[in-house]
């Protein structure tokens, strides 16, 4: 059995026909991780038996000829920044290297309700924050196109473990373009959904207004199908919307003809690498081919979409992670004879420097005096995006772009320079803070090998269109090879 | 502010910090180039973002639930993860200090 080739479609399939069982499956992907995730380091948190128990679960269901869930048997892998109960989940951080959750998040429960298999916890960056996933507490993840770059971050371990095979599909998180940069540096498919879509019940949170759970998968189908089952209303959750789910896998096979595309001047201009340009335009020619029609757009905001984000986003965590301070649960410095310096010493000790930067910067930004000025400020800034993309979206379907100005870069290249690392996500960033949905897909790679990522971005609530335009994409290039 | 952060930060740390903070406050300072006198803050997107609304609007009803008790956590299950039990509380140092 190829474990390489095969997709969410095809493994269900494969299980109901009983071409070959679950358990047996579940044993060549662990057989496969243990072979060659010590070079890629994509998984930090194994768990066979639970896997394997889960996975007799389905066959002897198959075995009486029960109806089987929709996913039955299908093997993915969980950013370590979701919580699963039982299962050790420490969110990339020191801080939590013991931490055993006691439920479950929602978008996961609802995967293993579907049928599908958790085979482990994927690394990343420390709480989700960094851009090459060189920010996890134990030790990066390398690009399996290319051992000497970064696979992106910071669902760096989904993305990688996605493109190496060591699972089928994985769930990541992104908050700035975490689903869709790695996707684009690792050649898989990335969907970041619509703010609310997909529950955060469960999501260890980072920046609350800007964080989404979304699927990285090896084609667009399969991001649509595993959609379906993660996305809706939950109780827990209460910015979760109340909006009906398409059937995705339906809406992807709608063709794209007579769908208007935005293309973006501020998105192809200074730091875009010139072989990313002609990949990318070259995609978009396709979509023109197949019968899209081209509009140019303008987002005239886009330069104040990175300051405004480390500013809302920092503000946001330095709030978030005031939590972890030694009491409840997570690490507990040994040094420390008061409460103050438990505080102290508990969060110094626990967290890495990219965390520590970014909650001083946040706690700056909420400070009394400075308040106004960068926080308020960078809320106005998040409105002028949202107008810019609601003006857009009266004249287009879509929005498309680059995935990231670069190709994936090497292991430590931009590890000391924190400001050269934020831009990498310089264009991912704005829909995270416009809530809108966006999906990184393959389109092409540079002369040595490194893939190329397509970003469309749709709007709110109508990831279908999107999907449906990234669907073309890949049908466009299996044609063309 | 590494006090209001609650962070310790080692002498090599608050130099390090100063620095790239200071180049990211910089780059963060661009946003002033922006005249924001009539716009409102968007603090999420969920809430209308005085955009106009018609993208948004009823689409986003936040999920609501009925304010009806429900079993939470056990007790022995939220004691789980503490670095310090008694079995019954979470265990700290002193919190009054001489």
């Amino acid at each position: 059995m190829n474990l390489n080739v095969l997709t969410v479609e095809s493994t269900r399939v494969a299980i109901r026909e009983r071409q070959f069982t679950a358990a047996r499956l579940v044993e060549d992907f662990y057989r496969k991780i243990e072979a060659e995730d010590p070079v890629i380091h994509a998984y930090l948190t194994l768990c066979e038996d639970r896997a394997l128990q889960r996975a007799r679960r389905i066959d002897d269901l198959a075995g009486r000829g029960d109806p089987l869930p929709p996913l039955a048997g299908v093997p993915v892998a969980i950013k370590d920044v979701m919580v699963t109960k039982g299962l050790r989940s420490t969110a990339g951080s020191k801080i939590l290297e013991n931490f055993v959750p006691p439920y479950d998040c929602t978008a996961v429960e609802r995967l293993e309700t579907a049928g599908a298999i958790v085979l482990g916890k994927t690394n990343c960056d420390e709480f989700a924050m960094g851009s090459s996933n060189e920010n996890s507490a134990y030790g990066p993840v390398c690009n399996p196109h290319d051992h000497s770059r970064v696979p992106g971050g910071s669902s760096g371990g989904s993305a990688a473990a996605v493109a190496a095979g060591t699972t089928v599909a994985a769930l990541g998180s992104d908050t700035g373009g975490s689903i869709r940069q790695p996707a684009a540096f690792c050649g898989v498919v990335g969907l970041m959904p619509t703010y609310g879509r997909v529950s955060r019940y469960g999501l260890i949170a980072f920046a609350s207004s800007l964080d989404h759970i979304g699927p990285l998968t090896k084609t667009v189908k399969d991001a649509a199908i595993v959609l379906r089952y993660i996305a809706g209303r939950d109780r827990q959750d209460s910015t979760s919307a109340d909006v009906p789910v398409p059937d995705y896998e339906q809406e992807i096979e709608q063709p794209v003809k007579g769908l208007r595309l935005g293309v973006p001047k501020e998105y192809f201009g200074e730091g875009l690498d010139a072989e990313v340009r002609t990949v990318v335009e070259a995609a978009i020619q396709q979509l023109a081919e197949d019968g899209c029609q081209i509009v140019p757009v303008s987002l005239p905001h886009t330069p104040y979409a990175i300051p405004a984000y480390y500013v809302i986003a920092t503000a946001e965590a330095s709030s978030n992670l005031a939590r972890y301070d030694g009491v409840r649960y997570g690490y507990r410095s040994p040094r420390a004879k008061t409460l103050s310096e438990m505080y102290r010493k508990s969060r110094d000790e626990g967290f890495g420097a990219e965390v520590k930067r970014r909650i001083m910067l946040g706690t700056y930004a909420l400070s009394s005096g400075y308040y106004d000025a960068y926080y308020l400020k960078a809320q106005k800034a998040r409105t002028l995006l949202a107008r810019d993309f609601e003006q857009a979206f009266h004249k287009v379907d879509a929005i498309v772009t680059p995935t990231t100005p670069t190709a994936a870069f090497k292991l430590g290249e931009k590890a000391d320079d924190p400001l050269a690392m934020y831009l990498a996500d310089i264009y991912t960033v704005v829909a995270d803070l416009v809530g809108i949905p966006g999906i990184s897909v393959p389109c092409g790679q540079t002369k040595p090998g490194l893939p190329i990522g397509l970003q469309i971005l749709g709007k709110h609530f109508d990831e279908g269109t999107i999907l449906r335009l990234a669907h073309a994409v890949e049908h466009g290039r299996a044609s063309a090879t | 502010m590494a006090d209001l952060a609650n962070l310790e930060l080692t002498a090599e740390e608050r130099v390090r910090f100063v620095k790239d903070l200071n180049s990211i406050l910089e780059y963060i300072g661009r946003l002033n180039e922006l005249n924001t006198d009539d716009v409102p803050p968007m603090a999420q997107v969920l809430s209308s973002y005085g955009a106009g609304g018609e993208t948004i609007g009823d689409k986003f009803a936040y999920a609501q639930r009925d304010d009806i008790p429900r079993p939470c956590l056990e007790h022995e299950e939220a004691l789980k993860n503490a670095p310090d039990s008694d079995g019954n509380f979470f265990k700290v140092p002193k919190v009054i200090e001489k």
